[in-house]
């Protein structure tokens, strides 16, 4: 299959909106979607880090009380962006074993585990229900959605931390690429916000702890960054042939170009200061796509806000792009979003899929001090990016050094 | 204090409404939890444990596949009780 892959549907729910529109449009107008847990076990347990992204609409105002008895929070998500996209790209025939998911999650079915571990230490093994184990297995969300839309042509779950996501996108192109299949149903989900991931990544250091103003505390490439912040929610993207998307006459938002992923194996969680592997996912996704450096517009980083994290990746880029650096948009869009890990690179993809096809790259919030180890265009206002097409990436890194790039283009018929 | 038959059957269609969304007045006695009611294997073992909490007696698992019809699994509980 050599012809190009189209984006024909989005859903999400994040914590700047319970779908896209509501979110691209929170995110437009510069929110911040992190706010103070309220929950009881902040002070039971007397957590270190009390605030996070929470999903703005909660699942069970969405879906109904048996779906969500049945699913973990992860998938619950997941189901709902699916449903969205897939109803977004309305496509009304074809044949479910030329559909496939590529859905991921960084970290699973953290909750169903936990509850499943009290309810055995407080009432035995007898008590255990049933459907733990199919809620807590990381293929849950893929799954959900592929039961929901009878996907045959393959359900699969990439898990690499916080590449995840952007790593079952660059999976939904090589199947497309077989041609054994017309449409895939790409993103990812998190819902981790429970108190065992919040104290273990505080334990790393790994988070945020400025909890006397959560709202500021995501500010990737700011000198007073202090880590990522916890986010929640799922990005999907209906992605096809452009032959069977023209075909049906779907709308189309943008090509999804080429996409590539490397690995490190430097450090389990630290990311190679050189930015050496980072470089080459750009470098081959670039290759991948027969796309110039200089083509790329626009960025939207990775940039999670911690320390090293946000200047590794500018060394990446660096290497890569040299001065044309310089003329590149870069958004760094965790800073209203928090950082959905499984769920950061579909809905950054969703992100950059709209900012080429509206030509709009979203704001970065909360730069008061640009880093000067850190020289990018930072956008901080919604940028007009011309009306030529644009020709952006999107980047995901995670814990295990793996590297993920996808690139984006504005559709030409 | 022991439920009446009444009380079973009461309970049990609020844990089968609770796992399934199935209406409480459609869990009748005569109803068949599979073939009338469409519950699956896993579904029927969630509201069984579920039962068991509520009625404070045991159901076997070698004697669920003998509870075809809510009226054997109510009077199966109304009996355990003992």
């Amino acid at each position: 299959m050599a012809g190009k892959i189209v984006v024909t549907g989005l859903g999400a729910t994040t914590p700047l909106g319970g779908d896209v529109e509501s979110t691209w449009n929170a995110l437009l107008a510069g929110e911040s979607g992190i706010s103070t847990l309220e929950q009881e076990w902040v002070a039971r347990y007397e957590i270190p880090v009390t605030f996070a992204g929470q999903a703005k609409v909660k699942a069970a105002d969405v879906l109904t009380p048996q779906e969500c008895k049945r699913l973990d929070p992860s998938s619950q998500f997941a189901l709902i962006a699916g449903r969205e996209a897939w109803k977004d790209a309305n496509i009304t025939d074809v044949a479910p074993e030329r559909v496939a998911v590529e859905f991921s999650t960084g970290i699973g079915g953290v909750w169903t585990l936990l509850d499943a571990f009290d309810t055995l230490k407080e009432k035995g093994p007898r008590r255990v229900l049933p459907m733990t184990v199919p809620m807590l297995m990381p293929n849950g969300p893929a799954v959900a959605i592929g039961m929901d839309i009878a996907a045959r042509g393959g359900v699969r779950t990439a898990v690499s931390a916080c590449a995840s996501s952007t790593e079952a996108l660059a999976n939904a192109i090589d199947r497309l690429r077989t041609g054994e299949v017309d449409v895939v149903v790409a993103g990812g989900s998190e819902a981790a916000i429970h108190p065992l991931p919040i104290s273990a990544f505080a334990s790393m250091h790994a988070l945020s702890k400025r909890n006397d103003d959560p709202a500021s505390a995501s500010r990737p490439y700011d000198v007073s960054r202090d880590g990522f912040v916890m986010g929640e929610g799922a990005g999907a993207l209906v992605i096809e042939t452009e032959e069977h998307a023209l075909a049906r006459g779907a709308k189309i938002y943008a090509e999804l170009v080429s996409g590539a992923v490397t690995s490190d194996a430097h450090h389990i969680t630290a990311p190679d200061p050189e930015g050496t592997g980072a470089a080459r996912a750009v470098v081959r996704a670039l290759e991948h796509g027969g796309v110039a450096a200089t083509e790329i517009t626009h960025i939207n980083a990775h940039a999670t806000s911690t320390p090293v994290g946000d200047i590794a990746e500018y060394t990446a880029l660096k290497r890569v792009f040299g001065d044309h650096l310089d003329s590149i948009a870069v958004s760094a869009t965790k800073s209203s979003t928090g950082h959905l890990l499984g769920g950061a690179g579909a809905i950054e993809a969703i992100f950059t899929v709209l900012a080429v096809q509206k030509r709009i790259a979203p704001p970065t919030i909360n730069v008061d001090n640009q880093d000067p180890l850190i020289p990018v265009d930072v956008v901080r206002e919604p940028r007009d990016l011309g009306a030529a097409p644009v020709t952006a990436m999107s980047n995901s890194f995670g814990f295990g050094g793996h590297n993920a790039v996808v690139i984006i283009r504005s559709y030409e018929g | 204090m022991a439920f009446s038959q009444d009380e079973v059957l009461a309970g049990l269609a609020e844990i089968v409404n609770d796992e399934t969304g199935i209406a409480t007045e459609s869990v009748q006695m005569d109803k068949s939890f599979t073939d009338d009611l469409d519950i699956d294997s896993i579904s029927m073992m969630t509201i069984v444990v579920n039962a068991e909490d509520k009625f404070g007696v045991k159901i076997p698992d070698e004697e669920v596949k003998n509870l075809i019809t809510v009226g054997d699994a109510v009077n199966f509980i109304v009996a355990a009780q003992g």
